[in-house]
């Protein structure tokens, strides 16, 4: 309850922590708000059906609330003017300012608690953080919004938030890499999903780290962390022990 | 969306825009062709023949039979790439091979080309027309010409808009040398633009409406000359395919004798990961191009066999160095004397 989790991939895709979240916090009766920036409805869609939910299905009954970022972000250039009602989330691209609160606003309504709600605990889910820096949001304004959303979510309403974001080791993106590094502060939990550091490999398409940050929660707590490796199949991923893989053993 | 990084003389990149528009025409798809460089008319007047003849397709059979059986099929499989970018769900081919062939050498006949209905955008005709976008605090070349390929996708139906229209066809867009100064954007010419999200932000609209539509794009860009490598990194993120030729003319490379038999390297930066937790990551990472008396190649790279006494350690490491593996699934290459993937 209540907890923040930053999924960091490196030199790999960490989509599929994406899809697991997504799916593993439906089955679980969650109410979720899904701002899906950087991929289509259908997508995810496809990919959940493999995994065992219907994305349409948790929208119909109310219990997904998804924003579908490329299909807004047309409606935003190219559709009428915006009802005065409801403005669009991605407000910021069009330029008449550089927040993002019409996107925290979207949130904030979407996750708030209806009478008649019979969900277990609101969970906001981002896909990806730095779509948005893409887009002309300045670094400050997508850390204002992680933490407006954090106070509302996982304080407010004891929720919890997944946001998923890429880095590089040598990255040139500052900008990017300066919301990485915060969020990474800020976060309960961090699963890292990198590429294997000798290179490509059929059997094993990376490794993954996970970070239990202790040390926010009580000083002098050291941050356990543990590191698997995986392989990514048609349903199903697949964690082992490193060096423990199907294919050595 | 796949996002080609030119060569440096932009000669390779150009051929294989062509090769793309050139399928279209032969599939029967609609074009849109984009440039700031050159009017589309002309660049549809120079797209290659297709090879339809038997013979042809027999000859290189054989070729490449008594050459090396592998090649023939990578060609294949970055033809399939290329195939494979309807974002709907396409019906799939009923080819039994993936893409045409096509002769260099020779000219697309007109009569083929007007076959298929295509539009063009060329920059400098169309600055003259008013533009009736919002503001949306991005280049206004840009601007104008997402709003002319929203036009033409909504007008044409190929975004399903009409169901009257029983024959759903695709519409392949080619946008030459994006981020060029032609278009108005300094990315090219400066260390610090004045407006860094102009490009990724196109590219994010135009990715919106790949997705909502029947249509694919190919878009190539300078790479080498963008000097803020941020960019670079955030334009991966939003493609599909990314794709990178680098061409020995001018390089150190083109007299590496390791080097002699192929025109220049092609590095695949990204592949498409569409509706499915995986990829279909190929076994081979280093390709090679070479652009023979009629066709285009993409070849598995691989060393001549080692028969000189001269030829020194040195430039072998030097080859496994710059060959650069990223994909979806890998670190960078361990640098050392082994040569991990070869």
């Amino acid at each position: 309850q209540g907890k923040f989790t930053l999924l960091r991939d490196t030199r790999t895709d960490g989509s599929f922590l994406v899809h697991h979240f997504l799916s593993f916090y439906l089955r679980a009766g969650c109410k979720v708000c899904f701002v899906a920036l950087l991929q289509s409805f259908s997508h995810y869609s496809i990919v959940a059906q493999k995994l065992g939910v219907s994305l349409a299905a948790a929208k119909e009954r109310g219990q997904l609330v998804f924003l579908e970022g490329l299909k807004s972000c047309l409606d935003l250039l190219f559709g009428e003017e915006e009802q005065p009602g409801q403005p669009s989330p991605l407000q910021f691209v069009s330029g008449s300012s550089s927040e993002l609160r019409a996107l925290f606003d979207f949130v904030r309504v979407s996750l708030a608690p209806h009478g008649s709600d019979s969900w277990k605990g609101p969970v906001l889910l981002v896909d990806d953080l730095g779509v948005l820096l893409s887009l002309g949001a300045s670094p400050v304004a997508v850390l204002d919004f992680i933490h407006y959303c954090r106070v509302c979510v996982c304080c407010q309403l004891k929720g919890n938030i997944v946001v998923l974001v890429h880095s590089n080791e040598d990255s040139e993106d500052e900008e990017n890499e300066l919301v990485v590094n915060s969020l990474c502060h800020h976060s309960n939990l961090i699963l890292w999903a990198e590429g294997l550091a000798t290179g490509f490999c059929k059997d094993v398409h990376g490794q993954i780290k996970i970070i239990k940050r202790l040390s926010l929660q009580q000083a002098g707590e050291q941050d356990v962390v543990q590191i698997y490796q995986y392989k990514i199949q048609e349903r199903n991923v697949t964690f082992f022990a490193r060096g423990l893989s199907a294919a050595v053993l | 969306l796949v996002f080609t990084e030119e060569d440096k003389y932009g000669l390779y990149s150009n051929l294989l825009f062509k090769y793309f528009l050139a399928e279209g025409v032969v599939c029967g798809h609609d074009l849109f062709v984009a440039s700031a460089k050159e009017h589309p008319d002309n660049i549809l007047k120079e797209l290659p023949a297709p090879l339809l003849d038997d013979t042809h397709g027999k000859e290189l059979g054989d070729e490449a039979a008594a050459v090396k059986s592998g090649d023939v099929q990578d060609s294949m499989k970055i033809a399939w790439r290329y195939q494979n970018l309807p974002k709907m769900e396409a019906s799939p081919t009923t080819y039994t091979k993936f893409g045409h062939y096509y002769d260099i050498s020779k000219k697309m006949s007109p009569e083929l080309c007007e076959s298929i209905k295509w539009h063009s955008f060329y920059l400098h005709e169309e600055l003259s027309s008013q533009p009736e976008m919002k503001t949306c605090k991005m280049n206004s070349g840009y601007a104008r010409l997402l709003q002319s390929i929203q036009r033409i996708i909504s007008q044409e139906g190929f975004d399903g808009s009409d169901p009257q229209k029983k024959q759903r066809n695709v519409l392949r867009i080619g946008i030459q040398s994006l981020g060029s100064i032609l278009w108005g954007d300094d990315i090219c010419c400066s260390d610090t633009p004045e407006d860094t999200h102009s490009l990724t932000k196109f590219l994010y609209v135009l990715r919106g409406l790949l997705r909502k539509s029947l249509s694919a794009c190919i878009i190539t860009v300078p790479a080498h000359l963008i000097q803020n490598k941020a960019i670079m990194e955030r334009v991966t993120n939003l493609s599909d395919v990314v794709v990178g030729l680098e061409s020995f003319i001018g390089s150190e490379r083109e007299t590496n004798p390791l080097y002699k038999d192929y025109h220049g390297l092609v590095h695949v930066h990204q592949i498409p990961r569409l509706n499915s937790l995986i990829c279909d990551v190929s076994d081979t990472k280093d390709l090679a191009f070479r652009l023979k008396r009629k066709l285009f190649t993409i070849e598995r790279l691989h060393l001549p066999p080692d028969l000189s006494d001269t030829v020194s350690r040195a430039s072998k490491q030097d080859l496994a160095g710059s060959a650069k593996l990223l994909s979806s699934g890998c670190g960078a290459m361990a640098i050392g004397k082994k040569h991990l993937d070869f």
